[in-house]
């Protein structure tokens, strides 16, 4: 270090680091939620010493476009942010973060493209690799978060959209993509190969996550927070900023982890999700269906057996929250404590439409959180629960899974609600569910079915307990 | 490959390697929250962003950058705020005191 750092940039770097331990310490929060919000405080403050520091940076002279952006972004974030302007709905949840995985693209992307413009043919080759993925992973963030958005918001169809030799195409666009690259890297000037580059990327974006379904959603949006973290590191790399790349780094570690727990809960491969397209090959194998005739049961009946359980077991699935019912169930299940039953609440990794977006939706109904537990906590107490109270939920309950290899969702690990005493499926209709697979638990000779609206059948269930 | 890139690379490993650590111990039960958050961080193109709208090198520059400068910023605020809201609802039972 013969001549060391000015002054200036020392005190930068340290800010850097300060910031980059806080943004590490804020996550470290997350292992518990007693002390989340302050983890997550230190995050915030990780992200304002980022911001100082930043601004000390010599080559930064026009403070006024800086002040603008950052007021109308602050603006706009707190307008979104706070219930009391728009209250994003916590069923919204997923489409509020792919919203705001677009918009940390779209500032990724656009630092990729300005410093191309302003470097041109002078750009170093280690540079222009860094940018090229920047700017690659950037725009693919961008497109296909926005197409994700509109999948969850239900502008454009769920299901899966497939053609013919749709996976080649994808996999010879993202082939010309990195071969642009490698191009620009050779030949910095190939200015019209970058522009190319950034258009396929874009297009890849909104290819790859059309023929992705609905229930396939949670792996995709993980996947995209996953991009959207290593675009942020290669700028790191471009500016040979180690702030950038390291917060880069855990966003793209939270992103994969979470995309591999959430195919490991659906027992499927990355490659499966991303070129499977799963309504495709489900359709075949819902023909072939074994029957048996569902039982179904009064509302009164129901009552009674849950009011004179000792252990209730409550299995929500996402029909429960596109029902609304989760404040029904709340009071349900609080009427039923307050008669001595203990009540349960069993959460698949896969319930709902991200990862943990159950227990959110729980939460937000003022259901304790340690009264909700796992898939591994709560698989062994199903011997020992007198009735188990399915709602909303198919897959995830189909001993199929267990049993029956020819089944699509065979391997798939599920909550064993059929080893419970008896069981109780609050379901819409008598269809075949989300996947259109048959499910064996409900025709089940200790299963009862009770049909009808999850939220109608849920109020139903409290007026008949108030009665007893 | 310069010195500064191996440096570049080692610091990008090793960032990974804590963050599969330290969130592999975040409890499913906080697995939104921790999407939300990680988007928040993912504001850190922020840093970039800034350097592009407050250098002198042109209109074009600060435009490209105020825009990003925006974007980051709705990233950043909305998320942190967000993933506030959310964790202020994960509640303990009251009746039964720990």
């Amino acid at each position: 270090m013969s001549g060391g750092l000015p002054g200036r940039e020392l005190a930068i770097q340290a800010i850097y680091l300060a910031s980059a331990v806080f943004f590490i310490v804020g996550l470290r929060g997350l292992s518990g939620p007693e002390r989340a919000r302050t983890g997550m405080a230190q995050a915030a403050f990780g992200m304002l010493l980022a911001i100082v520091g930043t601004l000390l940076h010599q080559e930064i002279v026009r403070f006024e476009w800086i002040a603008a952006g950052l007021l109308i972004g602050s603006v706009i974030g707190v307008i979104i942010g706070r219930p009391l302007f728009i209250s994003v709905p916590m069923t919204a949840m997923p489409q509020w973060v792919a919203l705001s995985h677009a918009a940390g693209a779209v500032a990724a992307t656009l630092v990729g493209v300005n410093e191309y413009l302003l470097l041109g043919a002078a750009t170093p080759r280690g540079v222009m690799a860094a940018l090229g993925f920047e700017v690659f992973l950037g725009a693919l963030t961008v497109t296909g978060s926005v197409m994700a958005f509109g999948k969850l918001q239900e502008i454009l169809p769920g299901r899966p959209v497939t053609w013919p030799l749709q996976n080649i195409g994808n996999l010879l666009m993202l082939a010309g993509a990195l071969g642009l690259i490698v191009a620009l890297v050779v030949n910095p000037g190939l200015s019209s190969g970058f522009w190319v580059m950034l258009a396929v990327a874009a297009a890849l974006g909104v290819l790859m996550v059309l023929p992705i379904g609905g229930a396939d959603m949670p792996v995709v949006i993980s996947l995209l927070n996953a991009y959207a973290g290593l675009s942020a590191s290669a700028m790191g790399f471009a500016l040979n900023n180690n702030l950038l790349i390291i917060a880069g780094a855990l966003d793209g570690a939270s992103g994969f982890l979470l995309s591999v727990l959430m195919c490991k809960a659906m027992n499927r491969s990355f490659a499966n999700v991303l070129f499977g397209a799963f309504g495709a090959t489900v359709q075949s194998a819902a023909k072939g269906g074994d029957g048996g005739e569902m039982r179904a049961i009064t509302p009164e009946d129901a009552a009674v057996r849950l009011a004179y359980a000792k252990a209730v077991i409550v299995v929500p699935g996402y029909g429960l929250a596109v029902a609304q019912a989760q404040h029904a169930l709340r009071e349900l299940t609080d009427m039923l404590e307050k008669r001595g039953v203990e009540v349960k609440y069993a959460i698949h990794p896969v319930a709902g439409r991200m990862p943990g977006h159950m227990n959110v939706l729980l939460a937000e109904a003022n259901v304790p959180y340690d009264r909700l537990y796992d898939m591994e906590e709560i698989n062994s107490e199903f011997d020992r629960t007198d009735v188990a109270l399915v709602i909303g939920a198919n897959d995830v309950v189909n001993p199929a899974a267990r049993s029956d290899p020819a089944s699509p969702i065979y391997g798939m690990p599920i909550l064993d609600v059929d080893h419970a005493r008896t069981v109780i499926v609050l379901k819409r209709g008598k269809g075949a569910g989300f996947a259109g697979i048959e499910n064996a638990l409900f025709v089940s000779p200790k299963t009862s079915m009770l049909f009808g609206d999850a939220k109608a059948s849920l109020t139903r269930l409290v007026s008949e307990l108030k009665t007893l | 490959m310069t010195l500064t890139t191996v440096i570049q690379f080692y610091v990008f490993v090793l960032a990974a390697f804590v963050g599969f650590q330290v969130i592999s111990r975040v409890p499913p039960l906080l697995h939104t929250p921790l999407m939300s958050a990680a988007n928040a961080i993912t504001g850190i193109s922020l840093v970039g962003s800034l350097v592009a709208a407050g250098s002198n090198h042109g209109a074009l520059s600060n435009w490209l950058g105020l825009i990003a400068v925006v974007c980051a910023t709705v990233n950043v605020v909305g998320g942190f705020l967000i993933t506030d809201r959310m964790l202020k609802m994960f509640k303990r039972d009251r009746r039964k005191a720990p």
